[in-house]
């Protein structure tokens, strides 16, 4: 496999609605800043890409087939190459890796990554139904079919199993909210408390409205080239930001569609199979495990996301991280839920299975130099949601998972102040970060990781 | 050979609007403007009946609505499914039904929705329960009756409970649902 960089990215204003574009155009609004921002005009960037990759997740939101290649039509790419990725929530993380197979296998040198959503064009319920459509229409649909009921019926396990609390999880929310009080490109710039969390609306007991994440309209464009893509963008005239990113590792897994149907391993297949590196080379960890699976705990459940522990694994791998909490500087991980980013903290392994909740009021994934009116014990480690996550910035479904591609983009080239207008979310020179896109209650989860090349 | 008429027929209705504000004359001042004009939004209805089968599965609700529960076994493993599964997962075999109705079967995991999907929004507040059957290697997700929706707590994890059937049976997984196991009889 050869290098990929990411070179270049973009997003739309995402919003509740967009009436005021179709949905090629708000895509073209994404694609348009990403070509800008390596100083090239449209004709000169159509002659240097080779292809592309688009995502979106619903047809049902849409309603319309094959609303892709009219995206592509749109962007003036026919008759270059062209596929459609779907995998629910994970569609851009599933469109941003298929990009880099393209590069990496050596069938394009330059392929821009394109996914929008459009969730406006029917009642918040009737779109809450589309996306529960999502789930088995034969066993679990029917039943009341609602994914906010979902994820609610897996943290009330998780709080059964390890103790995990409601204000634990309005932590996350009021990190991410607050976060993105400084990205003009989030749909939610509130500031909210932990009382004003648990003060919304229910939901889904325990879930309030502040614990889950809104729909969207909006797109996301990311532009990825190899070596040889980067000497022809240069010799048409970009201006390729340095330090270069690199994406050095994708990984991804899969689980049961009905969460019912989720294995309940014993601690040895546990640790065999599912463990990650650093969990199996510390015997104090493995105490700690077979403890819990002592008490009863059993993997995945409907409490952990196995889709999610092994896309980590995967990409780890492949990047040669094996303590990610050290090794990552920043996370932007799938938050549809305050109660999925504790999961994913888990399932990431920037903690262990049972320590999400207090790591999400640790302070740990929170970012520095921002007050939160909170009293957090411990100093920021490796932010989590540096951008506001899904929580705050919104869910345009098929954009999403590419939106955290150029959110760590600018991360890692420093150039949060020139794309937010705002220094506060620039991390001091990042050097690695992870992206985590979910689908389902966790039936496709990517893990990609991005890395800033050493400065000469 | 009859020639189509040369003019389509005009109706009244649907989403006919008359008089859409545009400039009078097309000249290129008001076509300049013509990109400040505000978006034009309509209605598309959207409805479908479908012919859905269950397939191999289908056993399983005709005996939901005989008041029966079925699960699928595998019949070397014996590991079970309580939702049905025409193959198991680890072995690919295909599986055998079982009768599970009077397993002892109790809470695992739950929500009150005190929202919903559009279809489901009348039925609010409701709850929903994965629950776990003695001697079954998954969940059932299902509605649970006979609680506060207002006093949801932990505690009803764990909670021992028992199917009840619906009287007329609309061959849905919803002909079942649950109750706590200390309910008086219907």
């Amino acid at each position: 496999m050869r290098p990929v960089y990411v070179v270049s990215g973009g997003v739309s204003k995402f919003a509740k609605a967009r009436p005021d574009r179709t949905f090629q155009a708000i895509v073209k609004e994404a694609y348009d800043y990403a070509i800008q921002d390596i100083g090239l005009d449209f004709p000169t960037f159509t002659r240097a890409v080779d292809g592309s990759v688009a995502s979106y997740f619903s047809d049902h939101f849409a309603r319309q087939l094959m609303a892709a290649i009219m995206a592509q039509d749109y962007l003036g790419l026919c008759p270059k190459p062209s596929h459609r990725v779907e995998g629910g929530g994970a569609t851009g993380g599933l469109c941003l890796q298929e990009a880099w197979k393209s590069i990496a296998s050596g069938h394009m040198d330059v392929c821009v990554a394109y996914g929008f959503e459009t969730m406006s064009h029917v009642e918040t319920w009737k779109g809450n139904e589309f996306i529960a459509l999502a789930s088995d229409v034969s066993w679990d649909y029917p039943v009341g079919g609602f994914y906010s009921g979902y994820y609610a019926m897996m943290v009330t396990r998780h709080m059964k199993e390890y103790g995990t609390t409601v204000e634990q999880m309005a932590h996350v929310s009021v990190k991410n909210h607050i976060n993105a009080y400084h990205n003009p490109y989030a749909q939610k710039r509130n500031r909210y408390s932990i009382a004003d969390v648990r003060a919304a609306p229910m939901v889904a007991w325990p879930l309030t409205r502040l614990d889950i994440c809104v729909m969207s309209d909006g797109a996301a464009a990311t532009i990825l080239a190899s070596d040889d893509g980067l000497r022809r963008l240069q010799a048409a005239g970009a201006s390729l930001p340095q330090p270069l990113v690199k994406l050095t590792g994708i990984g991804r897994g899969t689980d049961a569609m009905r969460m019912a149907d989720r294995p309940h391993f014993d601690f040895e297949t546990f640790m065999a199979e599912y463990a990650t590196e650093q969990e199996r080379g510390s015997d104090e960890t493995r105490r700690y495990y077979q403890k819990l699976w002592d008490h009863g705990t059993r993997y995945p459940g409907v409490h952990s996301f196995r889709a999610g522990r092994t896309a980590g694994n995967m990409a780890y791998k492949h990047a040669g991280i094996t303590d990610p909490l050290k090794e990552l500087d920043f996370v932007e991980l799938h938050d549809a839920y305050t109660s999925s980013e504790i999961q994913t903290y888990e399932d990431l392994g920037l903690c262990r299975y049972g320590e999400g909740g207090p790591f999400a009021a640790s302070g740990k994934a929170f970012m520095p130099g921002i007050d939160y009116g909170l009293k957090l014990p411990d100093k920021p480690v490796c932010p989590v949601n540096p951008s506001g996550g899904l929580i705050a910035c919104g869910h345009p479904v098929g954009a999403t998972g590419l939106m955290q591609g150029v959110f760590a983009l600018w991360q890692l080239q420093g150039t949060v102040g020139k794309h937010f207008g705002d220094e506060t979310l620039q991390l001091k020179q990042p050097r690695r970060g992870a992206i985590h896109s979910h689908a389902g209650t966790g039936t496709y989860v990517t893990v990609s990781i991005l890395e800033r090349e050493a400065q000469p | 050979m009859t020639a189509l008429p040369d003019q389509r027929p005009e109706s009244l209705g649907g989403y006919v609007v008359h008089g859409v504000p545009f400039p009078l004359e097309t000249d290129p001042e008001a076509l300049a403007f013509l990109k400040r004009m505000a978006p034009l939004q309509i209605e598309q209805p959207y409805q479908i009946t479908y012919l859905h089968s269950y397939g191999q599965d289908s056993p399983w609700f005709a005996a939901v609505s005989n008041r029966r529960l079925l699960a699928n076994r595998d019949p070397s493993s014996g590991y079970t499914y309580a939702n049905p599964r025409g193959h198991d997962m680890f072995s690919g075999a295909e599986t055998e039904w079982i009768d599970i109705t009077d397993r002892k079967a109790s809470v695992h995991a739950f929500t009150v929705c005190h929202f919903g999907s559009e279809e489901f929004l009348p039925e609010c507040p409701f709850v929903l329960a994965l629950i776990e059957y003695e001697g079954v290697n998954t969940l059932f997700l299902t509605r649970l009756m006979g609680l506060d929706p207002q006093a949801a707590a932990l505690d009803w994890i764990g909670m021992r409970v028992r199917p009840r059937f619906l009287r007329n049976s609309k061959l849905k997984p919803t002909d079942v649902y649950f109750v706590p196991a200390d309910s008086p009889e219907a």
